[in-house]
């Protein structure tokens, strides 16, 4: 905490408050995203073995509902997705048009070897990692990762949200 | 039937849905086009292969070791039954027998699969009728024993811990104290499940008398496992074909009666029961030894340097000599099972002499219980067919392989 000249208390870089007017003062680019960021709903998307650690990592050891990270079994009421296990050929065109349905902003989460690069399974009929068809923000490997590392992954994503610039509007 | 426009009439009756491959019902990537008349269920058309990886092809291209990781993904709810299956299959084929402490320590982690494979069944099961505490009960002993497999090889899910001939490292005694403690203390969770659900009225109307297979059906369907045991059919290998240490425990194998959703649910909960007496029993009388025949191929090691040829017909060729330098395995085949939580899993393998498998084929019978799915849900309700779908226990894995 920093008292300025203008007697402003700056609190954390970028948010200022006036001492005793209960007021705020930052950019909108910082309110967005801190809400953006705490209540990030990833769709319950389990392809494969990466789903359970999914579950085991939304269930009571490890409990994401602390980071608000509540999963959403719609694509339309979720903000993050996370591919968690192999995507085949057949199953491709499924993600990309669930991927489609989901309302902006929308980050994608590739979870395990198999969403990141195909891992073990270079088959005929297996997509060698999700960024051939979607744009991927996180990526985390294992195989498959354990659910520390999808909450590593998930906290990555929280402050690449609030790097963001300019998000909240199509004019800026 | 006449086709109308949008702006006529809509003669149809019937309504076509489209449920998954998107569906946290569907247990994975299951699609299901369900015709409806109302709120009935006219046809249901299972559509698999939405997570077909060709593991069987990638099978082919790799030596009999290093066909393991591959077996761990069919499952992966209960890695260690996959990896215990194909061992028994490589094993038998090959005439390589397990030391007696292999064959207790693999019937411990068959077991502790089998319990973690069940949690996590009554977990999804019940959270998909709309249960929600049961998952997070369920998913509290699940670490537990998920944190014993990673003390004892490294890995929670995907385990790989069964080796051709033997099991990778040996149990410290730390770990089965760990597991003695859960053995003593997991009776008591079970109930603990059952005070939930057991007389729920939801629970009750959800699954008694939904999702029906007679005895018959269910054998000529060809269900295995819960499924089969449900509707009264008494068939289990680990009694009827016993492998590893299942001829040396006692254990009992529950019978449903009417083979209902409910009655299904009934079996699975008194297998928790049996399969903690099985580990129970097996750390009583697990009895000192190798942990690995000395016939069993090794594993090829980057940093040992190059390997030299070890005598032919043998499996320790493989890693280092693909086929005509050295023929490393006699020829022959063989289908060989086991008692997977989900039900028989069978693996049908096929030597032509060299170093890795000619053929491989899985049985699996979460495949055979996608195909029943079809007949189990015509004529009854929509909700239905999720409660159907969770008492069959399917894992897509396995299914479309």
């Amino acid at each position: 905490m920093k008292k300025e000249d203008s007697g402003l208390v700056e609190v954390e870089e970028g948010v200022r408050v006036i001492p005793g007017a209960n007021t705020v003062i930052t950019s909108v680019d910082k309110i967005v995203n801190w809400g953006r960021a705490s209540s990030l709903w990833p769709m319950t998307f389990g392809l494969a073995c990466c789903a359970i650690e999914m579950m085991a990592a939304g269930a009571a050891h490890l409990d994401l509902d602390r980071f608000g990270i509540i999963f959403r079994a719609s694509p339309r009421q979720s903000d993050c997705m996370i591919v968690a296990g192999t995507v085949t050929m057949k199953m491709a065109p499924v993600v990309r048009k669930v991927y489609d349905q989901m309302p902006e902003p929308r980050y994608v989460i590739a979870m395990g070897s198999c969403a990141c690069s195909g891992g073990i399974f270079k088959t005929y009929s297996t997509v060698q990692g999700v960024d051939t068809f979607l744009p991927v923000d996180v990526y985390i490997p294992g195989c498959p990762p354990r659910p520390e590392a999808l909450i590593d992954g998930l906290l990555k994503l929280q402050k690449l949200i609030r790097k963001e610039e300019f998000t909240w509007s199509r004019w800026a | 039937m006449e086709q109308v426009g949008i702006t006529g009439p809509d003669t149809r009756k019937e309504l076509t849905l489209n449920m998954g491959p998107q569906h946290p019902a569907t247990h994975g990537v299951l699609r299901l086009t369900l015709d409806l008349d109302g709120e009935m269920v006219t046809r249901c058309t299972p559509h698999v292969g939405y997570l077909h990886r060709g593991i069987e092809k990638l099978a082919e291209n790799r030596t009999y070791q290093g066909v393991m990781p591959l077996t761990d993904r069919l499952d992966y709810v209960a890695s260690v039954a996959n990896n215990v299956g194909y061992c028994l299959a490589v094993e038998r084929l090959f005439g390589i027998e397990a030391p007696d402490r292999a064959q207790y320590l693999r019937t411990i982690v068959f077991e502790m699969s089998r319990i973690s494979s069940h949690l996590l069944w009554l977990a999804t099961h019940a959270l998909d009728i709309g249960a929600m505490t049961v998952f997070l009960y369920c998913f509290r002993e699940r670490e537990w024993l998920l944190d014993i497999f990673e003390t004892i090889c490294g890995a929670r899910l995907t385990v790989s811990y069964p080796r051709i001939g033997g099991v990778l490292q040996d149990m410290e005694p730390a770990v089965l104290e760990s597991l003695d403690a859960f053995t003593r203390m997991f009776p008591e969770k079970i109930l603990e499940y059952e005070t939930l659900i057991d007389k729920n009225r939801i629970w009750l109307q959800r699954t008694q008398g939904v999702g029906v297979i007679s005895a018959k059906n269910a054998l000529r369907w060809g269900l295995t496992g819960p499924a089969l045991r449900g509707s009264g059919v008494s068939y289990d290998l680990r009694r009827d074909d016993p492998y590893d240490a299942y001829d040396r425990v006692q254990f009992e194998v529950p019978l449903g009666k009417k083979g209902d959703v409910y009655d299904r649910y009934r079996c699975r909960m008194e297998e928790l029961r049996q399969s903690n007496r099985i580990i129970q029993q097996c750390i009583a009388a697990l009895p000192d030894g190798d942990i690995l025949a000395p016939d069993a191929p090794e594993l090829d090691m980057p940093l040992s340097g190059k390997k030299e040829l070890v005598p032919e017909m043998s499996l320790g060729n493989a890693s280092i000599a693909f086929g005509d330098v050295v023929p490393v395995a006699p020829k022959g085949e063989i289908y060989s099972a086991v008692e997977a939580p989900k039900g028989e899993l069978g693996f049908y393998l096929m030597s032509d002499g060299t170093g890795n498998p000619c053929r491989m084929r899985v049985r699996s019978p979460s495949y055979v219980h996608a195909g029943a799915l079809a007949k189990m849900c015509e004529g009854g309700f929509i909700a239905d067919v999720i409660a159907v779908i969770g008492s069959i226990d399917i894992v897509m894995g396995e299914c479309d392989r």
